[in-house]
């Protein structure tokens, strides 16, 4: 065995091969070929998945919001088309009733897309969305927060009236390089006090408008806008493990319950779930790696099939010289070894080969998006990792033993004999 | 050296069954030379192979240098064909991408030999038979007597107990032909056991015994006197 791996067997099969360069070549371009497809597919894939995962920007995925809508069916004497609110109450009653649930948030907004000026700083003023929230929000809808604080229990608590802005909001009413931090705006004739400012990434959404919203504390939000206890809709996150997806029915009908309305009626309770879409896309992606690697082996088949194609002319052409080396005292199983270790080597190298060469146009396509802004792009860093590569090499090594073994086969059943009769 | 009893062998094609050597007896002793003759069809090539271990008999005992040849499965046959005989073929038989030092060095090379070692014992066969000069040459950058020349210094470089010939100076001229013998006589002046298999009569009596097969039995076994085929007795 130690022989095989010995200089003399490579130079054995570095001269083989090499006495026929353009055959050997040719023959190495399938494997290359099948391996490079594979690759640039998978990296692909893996671009266009880090494209739409960065449009979620790390939103917690387990995630769904939930809104009232009009009862479509009569309940109870109530008549159908009845309006109804969430309130404040329905978040303890959600927690205590729903297992797996990590965060519940209630939350109350103001203003919105086009909406009349809200807030007022001195002379400019500008309409904004103002959100009524509690402090996990931040954490369902990351921001980050880029001066001063968010949102914490104790301005829930004390119904603190302060303010969280964008950084849209800021160059609205701010002039450039004025402090922020501890100034007072005017939302709908209330003072707040500005605390901390932050900034949205991600291209989910319209990114401007993003950057144009105002965070206050839940409770001083009811407060000052006469919300009572009125919630206006819910962001709530499941735990890791939990399927938001399969609990929400639950929540749909603690809420039910509570606001007296017909368990049957499907629309009284409007919701978009986020985690349902994502497991659209995330089915998609391995849909996408599938075809990947379904397209790329078949691509390397047909190369490995190439490759034991020339083998078996190689054992062929070579019967003689096999005879001559069975004469001189070549066992069949170095024979044997000698067929499978040039296909195996054949196959390495240019699998190999065809790694680089993929690896090269994926260091050039990464080398012409760094010059961009990927910020609202469908395709980010198209790459694979190391373990799919090894899985490739893998694939080769096996693969050449593959491709070896039917020739290698054939040439221990050649007979010294017979082998140098051939003349 | 070889001793061979009662040796039968048949080939079958298809139905009809072709009995090519019925019942071989011969011995050859260490240092002999011995041509084997006889019409082609007469078995000789076959006994040949036998006596190579390249081919079985189906009948018979074979035993070289003390061991009985019988039953072996391929890796002690190529064991033994590497330990024991060195091949002399007419078409040279040379590996044509090696080189003629890494020809010759082959059989070492299954030996398991170290290639220092190998490319130095290669090299003293090569200038043995006069080609050091060639050493970097492929086989067909040489003549046909300068690759005949390299194949027995390949034969030669495992040290074998027995040189088997087959036709050595079939693919020869004449003047090429005495110089091969010529080689080939002064290896056995050093003692090694040579058998040749050839249907020229002057070949033939450049050895010291010969040898006649004729349809697979041996008709004549006699001792000759060595023709010596230095080459200034040609012309």
């Amino acid at each position: 065995m130690s022989k095989i791996l010995s200089k003399d067997s490579w130079t054995e099969i570095i001269e083989a091969l090499s006495s026929n360069w353009f055959r050997t070549v040719m023959t190495a371009f399938g494997v290359l070929w099948g391996i490079f497809i594979l690759v640039i597919l998978l990296a692909a894939g893996n671009g266009l998945e880090n494209g739409i995962r960065q449009g979620f920007n790390g939103m917690a995925t387990n995630s769904m919001f939930m809104w009232t809508q009009t009862a479509s069916q009569p309940y109870k004497g109530l008549p159908k088309g009845r309006r109804y609110n969430f309130k404040t109450d329905d978040v303890p009653a959600i927690k205590q009733s729903v297992e797996g649930l990590q965060f519940v948030s209630p939350r109350n907004q103001l203003g919105g897309f086009r909406g009349s000026n809200n807030v007022v700083r001195g002379l400019q003023t500008g309409a904004f969305n103002v959100y009524g929230d509690y402090p996990e929000i931040i954490q369902q809808q990351p921001m980050d927060i880029t001066s001063g604080r968010f949102i914490n229990y104790s301005d829930i608590q004390e119904k603190r009236k302060i303010a969280i802005i964008g950084s849209g909001v800021k160059s609205a009413l701010y002039d450039s390089g004025e402090e922020v931090i501890g100034s007072y705006i005017k939302i709908n004739g209330v003072n707040f006090m500005v605390v901390g400012t932050y900034k949205k990434k991600g291209s989910n959404g319209d990114p401007e408008e993003m950057q144009k919203e105002i965070y206050v504390p839940f409770t001083a939000f009811s407060q000052a806008f006469n919300m009572g206890d009125i919630v206006g809709w819910m962001a709530i996150t499941a735990k890791d493990g939990y399927s938001i997806t399969n609990l929400k029915e639950q929540i749909f009908d603690v809420i039910k319950t509570r606001h007296t309305i017909n368990p049957k009626d499907d629309r009284a309770v409007g919701n978009f779930d986020l985690f349902q879409e994502y497991t659209k896309l995330t089915g998609l992606f391995s849909a996408l790696n599938f075809v990947a690697y379904f397209v790329g082996i078949l691509v390397l088949l047909s190369g490995i099939i190439g490759i034991s194609n020339i083998m078996l002319i190689v054992v062929k052409e070579r019967t003689k010289e096999i005879g001559i080396r069975r004469a001189l005292g070549a066992t069949p199983w170095s024979i044997r070894a000698q067929i499978l270790l040039e296909s195996i080597f054949l196959t390495i190298v240019s699998g190999m080969a065809g790694i680089v060469l993929a690896t090269a146009v994926l260091w050039f396509v990464n080398y012409q998006l760094d010059g961009m802004d990927t910020s609202e792009m469908m395709f980010i860093n198209p790459s694979v990792n190391i373990g799919v590569v090894f899985i490739a090499l893998t694939i080769l090594i096996v693969s050449g033993l593959l491709a070896g073994l039917i020739p290698a086969q054939n040439a221990i059943k050649i007979k010294p004999v017979e082998a140098l009769r051939t003349e | 050296m070889i001793e061979i009893k009662n040796l039968h062998k048949s080939y079958h094609m298809g139905k009809n069954s072709l009995h090519v050597l019925k019942g071989i007896n011969f011995t050859v002793s260490e240092g002999e030379m011995v041509s084997i003759m006889g019409s082609s069809g007469s078995g000789k090539s076959t006994l040949l192979n036998i006596l190579g271990i390249l081919d079985e008999a189906d009948e018979g005992t074979y035993t070289l240098d003390g061991t009985l040849i019988k039953n072996l499965n391929e890796r002690v046959a190529a064991r033994y064909r590497n330990k024991f005989l060195g091949f002399i073929f007419q078409s040279f038989n040379l590996i044509n991408y090696k080189s003629a030092l890494d020809n010759v060095a082959m059989p070492l090379y299954y030996q398991g030999v170290k290639r220092n070692i190998r490319v130095e014992k290669a090299m003293h066969y090569l200038e043995k038979v006069g080609l050091a000069d060639w050493a970097t040459h492929l086989p067909n950058e040489l003549s046909g007597g300068q690759k005949q020349r390299v194949a027995i210094a390949r034969a030669l470089a495992s040290d074998p107990k027995v040189l088997l010939a087959d036709e050595p100076t079939g693919a020869l001229d004449t003047k090429t032909s005495y110089e091969v013998m010529e080689l080939i006589q002064g290896i056995n002046d050093e003692g090694k056991t040579i058998l040749i298999v050839t249907h020229e009569d002057d070949i033939a009596h450049m050895t010291k015994r010969i040898v006649n097969l004729k349809d697979g039995l041996i008709i004549d076994d006699s001792i000759v006197t060595q023709v010596r085929a230095k080459t200034n007795n040609y012309v």
